[in-house]
């Protein structure tokens, strides 16, 4: 690490030469895939269908014919199916949440531990984090890999990490001014949430110490980063990753360009595939985004469709690190909604539904953005199996489904009772989201 | 000694009202008494009307959700402490009242109101018991 220059955490390999960045991969592709031939009936099954044989992989385009894996194939393998180490090995277990009532869990070894731990410092350090900083980490707790992952980065590198999770929004701000944090960890829309409830409690900027936020989990855009910029004074950067391929520090912007997120190559290989061939895409295309792990042990996944759309960028960067970049994710390929950075599906509310007794088929979701927060509604025909003339059973119908769409999803929707006939009917495929928040 | 209650279920939203009363009004039905509940989203029009069969028909065919309810009309002396004399004897049987609203027309010199209790039968019992009016679904119809 030089002073004064590009903060990088490890310099040796994330400022690779490409031709020793691919020999890299190579190899530690060529091994992952012989290991879960050998170690997850699930790959080897379908390692088997297209007629793979362990060492037949020799160059690293040869990835593109591997079979892809999809949060089908973890749904069907829950909990444990796809783990490649025996259970006294995981040390960790981590879930997020599925397309239906059963989350995807993942597990980590104590390796995959150190593993994350490392990229989440390279995540830290692209936004200058020493060991002098505070870091004040307000991604949630708990089985979501928001928090515990980038708690471990930080204290890898030596930072005063505060463990505050999300909400409590006063306290929160009361604890970075007294604390002094420097650096903020949360969903941008989060961020935003502070900075509003800030102004509101006569907080200003200057108050704070702040030099630089790393926001993810939920997709963003250049506008949200000039305001929350503005509004808290501090360097907003994006960053990225999911549960599947490890949480987060997959992928992270640098504070030199804050253009495009280096992705951490040496332990992931990113694709770009076109979503409805599955054929790989040429750098600068947009497509689906397609990860593999070449490191991890507990929980490997080959070529896992993310759902993300975004494109490579292959051009180096001043900050001198020579990992590809991503583009910020601009979309979805399937109907996943993110609400407050929590993954929900459609297909998840559509369940609870169902186990209503006499509760139509119909609804639809509408999401909105009160302020800077998402709001989520449910909006539910009411047929006569379900209507009562008295307020407080219907209260009680809405207020229960309420309650087992937080049960399932954990994020809190609203049940709007609508009249019949009132959700538009379409023919095909039903329109079951409105998403009216602009980033 | 129970009279047919017609509800509705109404979105609070510009209109609706109007749609329900429109069509009772293409189909030649008399509302005699109708009450209002409403939260921020929602509301229930509760409805007594002449020709409950028509009016149900009615609405169905117009796309609304309607129920049925057994509600009770009951004479209430039209002087100050009619209702509360009522309104004690029920407290006294412990005897819940869902909701109540009152009748648009007097049948003699009393007032009309309508009840909605959980446990009917044990109302109905009650109320005779202390010698208050209930009136017959006919007679309500044809005032």
């Amino acid at each position: 690490m030089q002073m004064g220059g590009p903060m990088i955490w490890n310099d040796e390999f994330e400022t690779l030469p490409r031709e020793a960045m691919e020999a890299l991969q190579l190899k530690r592709l060529r091994d992952l895939v012989d290991r879960v031939y050998s170690t997850v009936p699930f790959y080897r099954r379908k390692l088997s269908e297209i007629g793979y044989k362990p060492g037949d992989l020799r160059k690293l385009e040869d990835l593109s014919r591997l079979p892809f894996t999809t949060k089908d194939d973890l749904r069907e393998n829950y909990p444990f199916g796809l783990f490649a180490v025996p259970m006294e090995r995981v040390v960790r277990i981590h879930a997020s949440s599925g397309t239906t009532g059963k989350p995807t869990v993942v597990g980590y070894t104590r390796r995959d531990i150190d593993t994350w731990s490392e990229l989440m410092a390279r995540t830290l350090s692209c936004g200058g984090t020493t060991s002098g900083d505070v870091v004040h980490n307000a991604y949630g707790y708990g089985l979501f890999t928001g928090g515990l992952g980038a708690h471990y980065g930080a204290e890898k590198i030596g930072a005063a990490v505060i463990p505050m999770s999300g909400g409590n929004t006063k306290r929160q701000i009361l604890i970075m001014k007294d604390f002094g944090s420097t650096i903020l960890l949360c969903t941008p829309s989060y961020a935003l949430n502070i900075a509003e409830v800030m102004a509101d409690e006569g907080v200003q900027p200057s108050q704070l110490r702040l030099k630089c936020g790393l926001f993810g989990a939920e997709p963003w855009s250049e506008g949200m980063r000039r305001e929350i910029e503005k509004k808290l004074r501090l360097d907003a950067l994006d960053i990225y990753g999911l549960s599947e391929v490890i949480g987060p520090g997959v992928a992270s912007e640098c504070i030199e360009e804050k253009h495009g997120l280096h992705v951490f190559e040496d332990h992931f290989i990113p694709e770009i595939i076109d979503p409805e061939t599955g054929k790989p895409l040429p750098h600068g295309e947009a497509g689906e985004l397609v990860f593999t792990t070449l490191t991890k042990e507990a929980f490997p996944v080959l070529r896992y469709r993310t759902r993300d759309i975004s494109r490579l960028i292959p051009t180096l960067c001043s900050c001198g690190r020579t990992l590809l970049r991503m583009e910020r994710i601009s979309g979805r390929t399937d109907d996943m909604l993110i609400i407050r950075g929590v993954n929900v599906f459609p297909s998840q509310i559509e369940s609870v539904l169902m186990a209503v007794e006499g509760v139509e088929p119909h609804y639809q979701l509408i999401v909105t953005r009160e302020g800077t927060l998402d709001v989520l509604e449910a909006q539910v025909e009411v047929n006569e199996s379900i209507f009562t003339d008295e307020i407080k059973g219907l209260e009680r119908l809405a207020k229960r489904v309420e309650d087992d769409i937080k049960d399932l999803t954990g994020v809190s929707c609203k049940v709007r009772l609508v009249e019949p006939k009132t959700i538009q009917r379409s023919e095909g495929k039903a329109k079951r989201v409105i998403d009216k928040r602009t980033l | 000694m129970r009279v047919e209650q017609i509800s509705i279920f109404l979105e609070n939203k510009s209109g609706r009202l109007a749609e329900v009363t429109s069509v009772l009004a293409a189909a030649g039905v008399n509302i005699r008494a109708l009450s209002l509940a409403e939260t921020a989203d929602f509301g229930i029009l509760r409805l007594i009307v002449d020709q409950i069969d028509r009016a149900k028909q009615a609405l169905k065919d117009n796309g609304f959700t309607i129920g049925k309810t057994e509600v009770v009309a009951l004479e209430v002396p039209d002087r100050p402490g009619g209702l509360a004399e009522i309104v004690r004897i029920l407290g006294a049987a412990e005897i819940n009242v869902e909701y109540m609203y009152a009748f648009v027309q007097r049948s003699k010199d009393n007032a009309i109101v309508i009840f909605r209790f959980d446990e009917l039968d044990k109302a109905i019992e009650v109320l005779t018991g202390a010698g208050v009016r209930i009136l017959r679904g006919e007679e309500l119809y044809a005032l």
